[in-house]
């Protein structure tokens, strides 16, 4: 009814039905189909990762005779690896997703942020010290996570220059978090004796060898914990694209969200560095590929990034058990060997033109 | 609890009022006892010289900056008492930044305006995307809806952020400068688009400005700042007179009426300092 002519030629334009062009936004449907086919990529994975290994099995007699050999190296090493390289690639990943953006920047990353770092000595300090001293199984991951949340909040405000976290900053930050890490991992190993040795080799690496099943509950249940965390404010993570103020406008308690953040990451990235070690770029490499092809949308990132990073990792670790075998190469070089010439790539693209992939 | 628990329907309580505002940054006092009043249905201009205090104003007006003293009301409910989300559903704001991290659609930014209507787990209903949609044609910006926002130009994206406050459903629009860098036609749609709100929408709009002239002919009420403190506050005609504006500015300003229209028409004069020879 107004007057105008500008209101009521839009009020008889004729609507384009948004509803339809589902590329456009985020729909159930197609969060469905795309969490659904990840889940079929995941299986898939783990099925070649179970049957192939340094030695050949048959996966018949496994199932059927458990008094073979096959039974045993089935159970005893194929299956508790995949199942961890799941859980820790997924933890990863959606720890990855998460991080980048709380920080509004695509090359952040545990690792690169020295926030793996951290958590790492944190778990080497807990080991050799409550080896002696006798601690429950929970010391180590406990450790592990209170030095990761320590890392984060670091970097996090030493970022930050007068209120504004500039990206580059950040990263640099990172760098250097990541050499006094290592440098204090290294001052650790050449203090303690030899029997230590190999386990903090085994951090520095990071590898999935030879894992038991407690550690995979323990990894598989904190991921969880945190993962549901994370889920529940990914639209939160969504607004804060928007910047700090845009978000707090939109209703978001931005302080409050992003300690929750800072807590359930590091609890997460504890917990997968408390097994595993330092494995970088894969909540790089994997988030961004997902972005690329499925958006933005955290609700989407989330998830996709969880399975995404679950099938990235059972992969690289299938690489890194077979290529030289019956030798191993630890799976931290070869997603270093893949994540640092994309990060470079990444770096470049960004230096550029932001966001722009 | 919900958008209905704010009082919106008296038309006598103004949308918003504030009172003797005192703000600033850590030993940096801005604003100086500002006071101002709008009603539903009402645009307010503020305007001012650089520094004069209007984004803070804003932000104080929005609830995100705590003023050192003086009161803010948004239906006479002082705004510290209202929770973040009630604020979100009831004032949108919209300032100079306008970066985005990563490549969301241009749908998807302007669908963000829905957040503080849903639940953490609800996907936007078909009644969102209506409203979405909506507000991306009044802005002309449908055909850009699948877009990445990242490779639209400054004046689009400009008007995404603008369409994204709609989808926010407010019954007070703040904006920053919202017509900042625009060309001559987008500044006359922005503010026309934002008039018909006020009348159709009964929606109360605050917004700052450089163009004394899109002031004087889309506000029913300006604000003059200086230095943080109110010079008048009234009517465009009787805010915008040559007096005030040279005292403000500092500089010749001549103020008359476009032979045309009768609007009020306000030119740099610059009777003291030497131009151009008009005598051909």
């Amino acid at each position: 009814m107004s007057a105008t002519p500008a209101a009521s030629a839009s009020a008889v334009a004729p609507r384009h039905d948004l509803s339809s062009a589902s590329s456009t936004h985020l729909t159930r449907a197609r969060l469905v189909s795309v969490l659904t086919a990840l889940t079929i990529l995941l299986i898939a994975s783990a099925l070649i990762a179970v049957s192939f290994g340094s030695a050949h099995i048959s996966l018949v007699r496994a199932f059927t005779d458990s008094a073979s050999p096959d039974h045993a190296i089935f159970y005893g090493a194929r299956l508790p690896r995949v199942l961890m390289g799941i859980a820790v690639g997924a933890v990863l990943a959606a720890v990855g997703a998460a991080l980048q953006a709380l920080v509004r920047n695509p090359l952040a990353e545990g690792g690169i942020l020295g926030i793996s770092g951290g958590g790492a000595l944190g778990a080497i300090i807990a080991l050799v010290m409550f080896a002696r001293l006798g601690g429950g199984e929970a010391t180590v991951p406990l450790c592990a996570f209170g030095a990761a949340l320590l890392s984060t909040v670091a970097v996090y405000r030493l970022a930050l220059v007068d209120g504004q976290l500039e990206p580059f900053t950040l990263l640099l930050v990172g760098v250097i978090f990541n050499a006094f890490w290592g440098a204090a991992i290294m001052l650790v190993n050449s203090v303690v004796n030899f029997y230590y040795a190999h386990s903090i080799l085994f951090w520095l690496m990071g590898s999935l060898e030879a894992p038991t099943y407690r550690e995979v509950e323990i990894v598989a249940g904190l991921g969880l914990v945190g993962f549901a965390v994370l889920m529940y404010h990914a639209r939160d993570l969504n607004l804060l694209s928007l910047g700090d103020e845009s978000a707090a406008e939109l209703g978001v308690d931005v302080d409050a969200l992003r300690r929750l953040i800072f807590v359930a990451t590091s609890v997460m990235i504890g917990a997968a560095v408390s097994v595993s070690g330092i494995i970088s770029f894969v909540g790089l490499i994997v988030p961004h590929m997902l972005r690329l092809a499925f958006g933005a949308d955290h609700r989407l990132l989330l998830p996709a990034s969880l399975i995404g990073g679950a099938a990235f990792m059972v992969f690289a670790d299938l690489v890194a058990r077979v290529a030289i075998a019956p030798a191993e190469i630890p799976v931290g070089a070869i997603t270093a060997l893949c994540g640092g010439p994309f990060f470079i790539f990444m770096l470049r693209r960004e230096a550029k033109r932001p966001f722009s992939l | 609890m919900s958008a209905a628990s704010i009082e919106t329907t008296t038309p006598t309580v103004p949308a918003m009022r504030a009172h003797a505002i005192h703000a600033g940054y850590p030993g940096v006092p801005v604003l100086h006892g500002v006071s101002l009043q709008v009603l539903s249905g009402e645009m307010l201009a503020i305007v001012g010289p650089n520094g004069a205090g209007k984004s803070t104003l804003l932000k104080v007006l929005n609830g995100s900056m705590i003023p050192t003293g003086g009161t803010v009301e948004l239906f006479g409910k002082s705004i510290v008492s209202i929770p973040r989300r009630d604020l979100a559903r009831t004032i949108a704001s919209v300032g100079q930044e306008n970066a985005v991290a990563f490549r969301f659609t241009v749908l998807e930014i302007v669908l963000m305006g829905r957040a503080p209507h849903l639940g953490a787990f609800h996907f936007e209903s078909p009644h969102d995307l209506e409203i979405a949609s909506s507000a991306l044609d009044r802005f002309g910006l449908l055909h850009l809806a699948g877009r990445h926002i990242q490779e639209l130009s400054g004046g689009e994206r400009k008007r995404v952020f603008l369409a994204r406050a709609l989808a926010q459903q407010p019954r007070v629009a703040l904006l920053d400068e919202p017509t900042a860098f625009l060309d001559l036609k987008h500044v006359a749609e922005i503010l026309a688009r934002f008039r018909e709100l006020c009348v159709d929408a009964a929606m109360a709009v605050v917004a700052t400005m450089h163009d004394l002239n899109a002031a004087a002919l889309y506000a029913d009420r300006v604000l003059l700042l200086k230095d943080g403190a109110t010079v008048a506050y009234g009517t465009p005609a009787e805010v915008l007179t040559a007096d005030h504006l040279q005292r403000v500015y500092e500089t010749d300003v001549y103020v008359g009426r476009n032979p045309s229209t009768g609007a009020l028409m306000i030119l740099p004069a610059a009777i003291a300092a030497p131009t151009r020879n008009f005598a051909d």
